[in-house]
């Protein structure tokens, strides 16, 4: 980890985000404060049309807040150029979606490797670090298919193998078993429990109770503001 | 660029360039097939051109021909309508006067004069110039005979030489060289018969039609001593203002004329018609390059449209690239680079296909095809390859630009967000 256990992985302060849509203003954030820090795992909970995702946008910098201040790992990310977002993307953050966003047409080892050709290492060494990840979820003998020839619960194993790729600080995963079947879903929550214990910090946006109640910390995002914070009941 | 955003373009050109083979094989023949119309249509054009000027040339170049008239100004007590009549002295002292010209010629002419060979007798014109009038008025004698010369000239022989209809009208086909024939019941020995040529102006008849004797000769056959025309002839074109000013100073002197006076002179300056036909040649290539421009870039239109499509449909791709990291250039960079294969595999297969078609037109033999000898052969130039080119990049990188330039303006977060 880039930065010291003191510091928060996130900072973010009074954050607001309104969205102009021509006449019509919405404000989807409506000031947020929110410290998460290194090794948490955050379960983020809230009905649809609460900002959630929006929330979740601006932690993973696809997205720059209208008003107040952002620090991830330590670095400022208000007012960033679309390029050095991209740059603290690659680096910082890594995502898992509901419906896995691989690339279909090139096979799972590509996928995985993405990421760490947009941070430019060396190939010898991407090539060792995909094995490592496609090994780590438990896909090593399936790096030659591709996403469309791997069953759900796979193509999101294979997703958070990418979003591992370059050691981020977060890992941002946005409703990660809501298109799974039960045992896949376990599956993936366990992924999730394990990188958990191995100090990762975890921010998961779900409506999912079982994996939100695998987390450490519930926020509650109603309306555009944090209505509940704590530990997660045991 | 660094080195790392080419490596990085390249590798994702190459991702999804080999997933759409079908796609880059209609893209890059609407390429091609435009590259073909613009490269055939400046070919016509320039064969056009060429085969035009070469026909119109045939006459001859920088010629003014000068027919004289009367004059419609008083001078020195001198009335209008006074005829000028040029002899053949005058010429002597035009040559020593205009340093400009390099070469002064009178003509005479008789029209019906009566050419006779053996029992046929054919109607023709016939003209008396001097010998230096062979060269600029193109009169080049098929091999084994030869134009009049200096000597000829000098002593008034009876010799001829035949354009090569009447040459044929005359002597069908026998060879005419060495045969004696008569002209008005003179006998004429006949030294050479014009090359074929194709010839689009002239003054008086096609020189195909007419046969040529010594100056000297005419005038001891007929009797004259006025000319019928006054031709001149420069090197360059832009000595031709100068030259015919100072022949009009001469003239004016000799004959005591008004040298402002317009109607002493009908002439015809074939330099303006070079110049004017000049422009509406490159009218026309403007036309033609236009017609194929467009033709192009109706091409471009569609690689570009292809490429909106692809843009489109890779929207949430291009949005998952970007959430990985992708800098803007690593998202336009492939579709800038894939607009350009296109358009460069498009023009080169084009440019093969079009060199070949000018190529065969080119093999046929001109003599077979009374078309080509108006028309031309189409010919490639190195303007037109240039042309080409830059129409070719321009419409490669706009097919390439706008729809990469949407490619960029993805917003990750919206594309992400839904199914």
């Amino acid at each position: 980890m880039t930065t010291a256990a003191t510091t928060p992985v996130i900072e973010m302060q009074a954050i607001r985000k309104t969205y102009d849509t021509g006449k019509v203003k919405v404000e989807a954030l409506k000031g947020i404060d929110l410290a998460v820090a290194p090794g948490e795992f955050v379960a983020v909970v809230g009905p649809s049309g609460s900002g959630k995702s929006t929330l979740m946008n601006l932690i993973g910098c696809l997205d720059t807040a209208t008003d107040g201040s952002y620090r991830l790992a330590g670095e400022n990310v208000a007012g960033l150029e679309r390029d050095a977002l991209a740059d603290i993307r690659n680096r910082r953050v890594g995502f898992v979606f509901q419906n896995f966003n691989l690339l279909p047409q090139i096979s799972s080892f590509e996928n995985v490797e993405m990421p760490l050709l947009f941070g430019g290492i060396a190939p010898k060494k991407r090539k060792e670090r995909v094995a490592e990840l496609m090994t780590r979820v438990g896909l090593a003998d399936r790096m030659d298919h591709k996403p469309t020839e791997l069953s759900g619960g796979q193509m999101q194993r294979v997703a958070i193998a990418r979003a591992l790729a370059m050691d981020p600080a977060i890992l941002l995963a946005d409703e990660p078993t809501g298109n799974l079947d039960t045992s896949s879903g376990s599956d993936v929550m366990s992924i999730f429990a394990d990188l958990w214990q191995q100090g990762r910090t975890l921010i998961v946006i779900t409506h999912d109770l079982s994996l939100a109640r695998r987390a450490g910390r519930i926020i509650e995002v109603r309306d555009g503001r944090i209505i509940s914070d704590g530990a997660a009941a045991a | 660029m660094t080195r790392k955003d080419v490596s990085l373009v390249l590798r994702l050109f190459l991702d999804s360039a080999r997933l759409q083979k079908k796609r880059a094989t209609l893209t890059i023949a609407s390429i091609a097939w435009g590259t073909v119309t613009i490269l055939l249509l400046l070919a016509f054009g320039e064969g056009l051109k060429r085969q035009f000027s070469r026909n119109e040339r045939a006459m001859g170049e920088n010629l003014a021909i000068h027919w004289p008239g009367e004059t419609s100004k008083v001078w020195k007590g001198l009335p209008i309508g006074r005829p000028i009549q040029p002899r053949i002295d005058d010429i002597a002292t035009l040559r020593e006067r205009i340093p400009e010209c390099d070469a002064i010629w009178g003509e005479m002419r008789n029209s019906r004069t009566a050419y006779s060979y053996g029992r046929k007798t054919v109607n023709a014109n016939v003209t008396g110039t001097s010998w230096i009038y062979g060269d600029p008025r193109k009169h080049y004698s098929r091999p084994g005979g030869r134009f009049l010369d200096a000597r000829d000239e000098e002593e008034k022989r009876r010799v001829i030489f035949l354009g090569y209809e009447l040459a044929d009208d005359i002597f069908g086909k026998e060879d005419p060289v060495g045969k004696t024939l008569l002209v008005n019941n003179s006998p004429f020995t006949v030294i050479g018969v014009m090359q074929n040529k194709t010839q689009t102006s002239s003054y008086g008849n096609p020189d195909r039609m007419h046969a040529v004797i010594p100056i000297t000769t005419y005038r001891a056959l007929f009797g004259k001593d006025q000319l019928w025309v006054l031709v001149f002839h420069t090197r360059q074109p832009e000595d031709m203002d100068m030259a015919l000013a100072r022949a009009n100073e001469v003239m004016s002197v000799r004959y005591g004329y008004d040298p402002t006076d317009k109607h002493v002179w009908g002439i015809w300056n074939t330099v303006e018609g070079q110049a004017e036909s000049a422009k509406i040649f490159l009218g026309m290539e403007i036309f033609f390059g236009l017609i194929g421009a467009l033709t192009l870039i109706v091409g471009a239109v569609g690689v570009a449209n292809i490429m909106y499509a692809v843009v489109k449909e890779r929207t949430r791709e291009i949005g998952v690239k970007m959430a990985l990291g992708a800098r803007r250039r690593w998202i336009t960079g492939p579709f800038i680079l894939e607009g350009m294969i296109y358009t460069l595999l498009g023009g080169l297969g084009g440019a093969l296909v079009a060199i070949l078609i000018v190529t065969l037109l080119g093999l046929i033999p001109p003599d077979r095809a009374k078309v080509i000898e108006f028309m031309g052969k189409p010919t490639l130039s190195w303007p037109i390859g240039v042309a080409t080119v830059a129409i070719l990049g321009t419409a490669g990188l706009l097919a390439g630009y706008f729809p990469a330039r949407r490619a960029a303006s993805i917003d990750p977060a919206e594309t992400l967000r839904y199914e």
